[in-house]
């Protein structure tokens, strides 16, 4: 039997007033009544902690990063009293042949019972050789490790979308976690961002661990609780938005008065993720407070819809880059000459044909 | 409805209902077009305080206030095709099966291309009107209410009807909320191209053709300018 929750934050010297704070706080950091809190308290007593394997593709560590700085809950709570994490080559001690042992030991050991969280995605150009770890192509230790999981976290834009290595011409065939070909059917939880919000990565690790079950994912598989709504819909610059007061330049009066950066391609209105209510480093700024608009990093292919400072960005299917005012226009100006001409040509054959009957 | 006195054979083509839906239709698409540029490219900056100013909102009111226009006239509008006339139908189910029918779209393509002397004779849309307006106004149409309202439902929020029956299924399909913004400001161009063509021929027809065009939009009675046979009767 696996140590409870409990029994290793007693261990670390946590008194019990401690740790109901901090299931309260969990409570709410969920966005949960208090009446959960009891709820929470009860699971991590009874509940054996559930390993996590942490492996990472191809990625930039960005979403590791993130979550160690987490501030509700912490991230050495969550590491050290929630979860145990074991297997994490960026943060773990082991190294080597020792950590990749770990990672045999886990799958034999917690079969279907361990949470497999993937940083990076797997690239499947030839046979997967442009991302090797522990001599061994990425995407079979992948397959590997999914095949006896629980459910799999999509950590990021990497995992959950494709993200800058996918982007076109994508060549080593970046694939994101959901569409690699052959992987087990587990249920997956898309974690999108470059990188995810600190505290969203934990609240799902959390609410996993608590409740035992997958929090309500949307149609595109994503945790509702954080990204049901775009960045546009609690931006707190919304009012200067629906006042029509805009940035229209980066130096001028109306950056410093911190107006509305749609014109300057603010993805906020198509971006959903939790920046403009979570916030970043412990709820102190996210982008757009900081003076710049949002860059979608949440949304699927981002980096492939051109320029992070329009707002009407390309659109692939014309092959060039090209969007949508440079297509429709130039096919309203063709239309508008043709009908110019069109007229003009009738006319002139009225006429001619007029002339003809007169002689 | 009495009919003009001056012809001899003229045909009640568009009934009332069809009319008035052609008219706030009409407008609808240019309040649709003026203020969906507009959000998508808003206008000078104002100054001053926010709470002075809802601008980009009224604009946005406007958006959708027409949106649902459009919507709730083209529902209408298809059940005006199972209630009115067999002309109020037409746009709806083009011909595409029939010989005759493509055979009278080669013939108004030469009539365009300035090759034929003589136009054919029709009681309702010529052949190649009637294609443009199935595919570019029908289609195009139910596809900006379907997208539009798809976006509207990124607002109202999931859990609105405007999400569950249109957000849900369409933000999946184009992938992102991205380029489903993209692609309803395209189709926006589209239908200017279709709104621009179809002001265009209506004019052009109405001075060269054998029948009646702007007149019939206004009145519901076509004319014809001779007495030869038509050409449409032996449509379904």
């Amino acid at each position: 039997m696996n140590e409870t929750f409990y029994d290793v934050m007693r261990r670390q010297g946590i008194t019990r007033r401690s740790f109901l704070k901090f299931c309260s706080l969990t409570a709410a950091s969920l966005g949960l009544s208090p009446a959960f809190a009891p709820k929470i308290a009860q699971a991590m007593e009874t509940k054996p902690r559930i390993p996590v394997l942490w492996l990472h593709g191809l990625e930039c560590t960005c979403c590791s990063e993130s979550f160690i700085r987490s501030g509700h809950p912490l991230a050495k709570d969550v590491i050290l009293s929630m979860l145990s994490l074991d297997y994490d080559d960026t943060i773990m001690a082991a190294a080597g042949h020792n950590a990749e042992a770990i990672v045999d030991e886990i799958v034999e050991k917690y079969k279907g019972n361990y949470i497999l969280a993937v940083e990076g995605n797997p690239p499947l150009a030839e046979d997967g050789m442009y991302c090797i770890i522990g001599g061994k192509p990425f995407v079979e230790q992948l397959k590997y490790a999914a095949e006896s999981c629980k459910a799999i976290i999509s950590w990021g834009s990497c995992a959950s979308w494709g993200c800058v290595q996918a982007a076109k011409p994508n060549p080593t065939r970046a694939t994101p976690v959901h569409k690699v070909p052959g992987l087990a059917d587990k249920p997956i939880i898309k974690v999108p961002g470059c990188p995810p919000i600190a505290e969203v990565m934990t609240a799902v690790v959390a609410y996993l661990l608590t409740f035992d079950k997958l929090p309500t994912l949307d149609k595109q598989g994503r945790p509702q609780m954080f990204y049901s709504q775009r960045i546009h819909d609690k931006c707190y610059r919304r009012p200067h938005f629906d006042a029509g007061q805009f940035v229209e330049h980066w130096d001028d009066e109306a950056a410093r008065q911190g107006h509305c950066l749609y014109k300057m391609g603010c993805k906020g209105p198509t971006t959903y993720n939790a920046c403009s209510t979570v916030r970043w480093n412990e709820g102190t700024s996210f982008p757009i407070q900081a003076g710049h608009g949002c860059i979608g990093c949440s949304e699927d292919g981002f980096w492939d819809k051109g320029s992070f400072y329009e707002r009407l960005t390309d659109i692939n299917q014309f092959g060039i880059e090209a969007n949508a005012d440079a297509v429709g226009g130039t096919a309203a100006a063709v239309v508008g000459a043709g009908i110019a001409a069109h007229a003009g040509l009738t006319a002139l054959k009225r006429a001619r044909q007029s002339g003809a009957e007169q002689q | 409805m009495t009919q003009p006195a001056s012809s001899t054979q003229a045909v009640y083509v568009y009934e009332k209902p069809v009319r008035l839906w052609h008219g706030l239709n009409a407008l609808a698409i240019v309040a649709l077009t003026v203020t969906g540029y507009l959000i998508a490219d808003p206008l000078a900056s104002v100054s001053g305080e926010a709470s002075d100013h809802f601008l980009m909102g009224t604009i946005r009111f406007v958006h959708f206030a027409a949106g649902y226009l459009l919507a709730i006239g083209l529902l209408f509008r298809l059940y005006w095709a199972y209630a009115g006339n067999e002309h109020a139908r037409q746009i709806f189910l083009p011909p595409l099966l029939n010989r005759r029918f493509w055979q009278g779209v080669g013939h108004e393509i030469l009539w365009y291309a300035l090759l034929v002397k003589e136009p054919r004779k029709y009681t309702g849309h010529n052949p190649l009107a009637l294609l443009a307006m199935h595919f570019a106004f029908v289609w195009g149409t139910l596809f900006m209410i379907i997208t539009g309202f798809a976006l509207y439902g990124e607002g109202t929020g999931q859990g609105s009807w405007q999400y569950a029956l249109f957000s849900s299924w369409v933000l999946p399909v184009f992938g992102d909320s991205q380029s489903l913004h993209s692609w309803h400001h395209l189709v926006m161009w589209l239908i200017v191209c279709f709104v621009l063509i179809h002001v265009y021929v209506a004019v052009r027809e109405d001075r060269l053709s054998r029948q009646s065009i702007l007149s019939t939009m206004a009145t519901g009675w076509r004319t014809f300018k001779d007495d030869k046979p038509l050409d449409d009767i032996h449509w379904p």
